[in-house]
């Protein structure tokens, strides 16, 4: 049986918004960047989906760059993360107040 | 079929990329040397890539089956972000022996941020422009974070990378959705696609129009997409700050302008409607925002989401003038705001930073050569003559004018007077109150002066004698418009 493109794109729409409200309406930093990689994974399902369609690779292959980048931004996210709590013992964004938000 | 590569085509990015990893290297092999020579190695690397983009000049030469391509446009935007890493950088020697910016690390990261920036201005393929873009980013997210004890650094770090990663996403889900309209990622073939009179008002193309403004517009710091400046640029190093107000907006307009003329239909597009609206909430918001400012670092942020909107005139007019005065505004921006910063950089301690405008009174009295060149770079932002930035202003409006858009350039004229009070603020602040102390301030390495020499020299040089410039960056646009 095919899946028809429409209910992979409607899934990455509905991950995508996932995303969005959880980087909106959370407060700890941890689960807002999972939020954000939730989107970024949502991306890659679309890209998948049309590269299907299509039947060409150059969505595949867009979807390894963006696996790569995500993980470079998660070494540099993680790190500030770790480095923040060092200073503050604390991850939840409405501590970070120093500077007027 | 062999691919045709053409590394001679990318032969700047190489040149920084190998700086970087030089300086890292040289740091693991001498330690106790890195802090001498990390700073000539980054300068000699940026004039050995400004060299090789000397040499590209005119052969629009394209590497990898079209994905990097090195025309006189993108040419001319790697020579603003190769001044404004390398002014950026001599500025950094304000920070003192003691200061973090002496880490090595900061000089190879920048080269990795320009090495991003040149990527996003030689392409017309999405994926070279969403890995510039990455690589300008994440490098940025570092140098932000670069003074890794300090609280305020950090906390600035944070907020641009979520902030940014969150932009970053929209901009891919943008890209998805235009591959799904044209299933290419290369921007002649969308706009094939988005010329199409069948797909016209195709959702797809409008969503991922929009997804992807979202994404270039965070990186300009335009209206609405400009609430991480004022924190960022508060919280980072001033040279870091300087180098982010200036070069990453650069690199966020070369690729807006590359997307824009590419794909979208003409002046009749509905993208001149909202970039119209955008222009002019970015400058309304950004200087009514800077009149309250006390800190001097938050003034310019808030003051250079007002340039975004007054430099999105420019792209507003949609001419080769308007695109030209753009390019002609970036690279006045990058003088003056480099300057700017770098005045700051040099008096401040590494106790202290010099940013309140309390800290300004009776500059002149003190140090008059410093206190007339920062009086130099604010007239030069407000836009008065016979400054690089009235010039810049003037060429902007004037493309508008012909393109018909009288009143964008009623409320630009309008909002350059509102920005007029808050620079003056600081310039009265240092001519005509008296200083509330007697120190003296820092002494610093005369060597560190040459980023304010240069950048006063160029402000001078640019507003004074325009035209060239003007007339060069005109003919970049024959090819594009």
């Amino acid at each position: 049986m095919i899946i028809p493109i429409s209910y992979y794109l409607i899934l990455s729409g509905i991950l995508f918004t996932i995303g969005v409200v959880g980087v909106l309406t959370r407060r700890n930093a941890i689960v807002i960047f999972m939020s954000i990689e939730l989107m970024l994974n949502a991306v890659n399902l679309t890209l998948i989906a049309f590269s299907k369609q299509f039947n060409s690779l150059d969505g595949h292959v867009f979807v390894f760059f963006v696996m790569v980048v995500a993980a470079a931004e998660v070494a540099v996210g993680l790190a500030l993360i770790v480095a923040i709590f060092r200073t503050k013992e604390s991850i939840f964004v409405d501590d970070f107040n120093l500077l007027k938000w | 079929m062999t691919p045709d590569l053409n590394l001679i085509t990318i032969s700047p990015a190489i040149a920084l990329t190998l700086t970087g990893f030089l300086i890292i290297l040289a740091t693991l092999i001498v330690p106790k040397m890195s802090r001498a020579f990390a700073l000539p190695l980054a300068i000699t690397g940026l004039t050995v890539a400004a060299w090789l983009t000397l040499r590209l000049w005119n052969v629009n030469s394209i590497a990898f089956g079209g994905l990097v391509v090195a025309d006189n446009f993108a040419l001319t935007f790697s020579f603003i972000f190769l001044i404004g890493a390398g002014l950026s950088l001599l500025a950094s020697l304000n920070e003192h022996e003691a200061g973090y910016l002496l880490y090595p690390e900061f000089f190879a990261v920048t080269m990795f941020a320009t090495l991003g920036m040149l990527l996003m201005a030689a392409s017309t393929h999405l994926l070279i422009i969403f890995l510039g873009l990455e690589t300008l980013s994440i490098s940025l997210y570092v140098l932000v974070a670069i003074k890794r004890r300090e609280p305020a650094s950090l906390e600035a770090a944070f907020k641009y990378f979520l902030l940014g990663a969150f932009a970053s996403a929209f901009l891919l889900y943008g890209i998805a959705l235009l591959y799904g309209v044209s299933g290419s990622f290369d921007l002649k073939e969308i706009a094939t696609v988005v010329h199409d009179p069948l797909k016209q008002g195709n959702p797809l193309v409008i969503l991922g129009g929009i997804f992807l403004m979202i994404g270039l517009g965070f990186k300009v710091a335009m209206f609405p997409f400009h609430m991480w400046a004022p924190d960022v640029y508060q919280g980072a190093p001033t040279p870091v700050a300087a180098f982010m107000s200036t070069c990453s907006k650069a690199a966020g307009f070369a690729a807006m302008l590359r997307v824009l003329f590419s794909v979208s239909n003409g002046a009749a597009s509905g993208w001149v409607t909202v970039l119209w609206v955008v222009a002019v909430l970015s400058m309304f918001i950004g200087n009514l925002s800077a009149i309250a400012q006390k800190n001097v670092k938050r003034m310019l942020a808030f003051s250079s989401i007002a340039h975004a909107g007054y430099i999105l005139i420019g792209v507003v007019a949609w001419s080769a003038m308007g695109s030209a005065s753009v390019i002609f505004y970036l690279l006045s921006y990058t003088f003056m705001n480099v300057g700017a910063f770098s005045v700051i950089s040099y008096l401040s301690t590494d106790e202290k930073e010099f940013v309140d405008l309390k800290d300004f009174r009776g500059l002149a009295y003190r140090k008059p050569m410093i206190a007339f060149v920062m009086a130099v770079f604010m007239f030069s932002l407000a836009g008065l003559p016979p400054t690089a930035g009235f010039v810049g202003k003037f060429y902007l409006f004037a493309a508008a004018v012909k393109a018909g858009h009288i009143p964008l350039v009623v409320i630009g004229v309008i909002n350059s007077m509102i920005a007029l009070y808050y620079y003056l603020g600081v310039v009265v602040a240092m001519f005509m109150r008296e200083p509330e102390t007697a120190e003296t301030g820092p002494r610093n390495l005369p060597v560190a002066l040459a980023s304010l020499l240069i950048a006063v020299a160029a402000t001078f040089a640019l507003g004074l004698f325009p035209s060239y410039w003007i007339a060069s960056f005109e003919l970049l646009f024959t090819s594009i418009l």
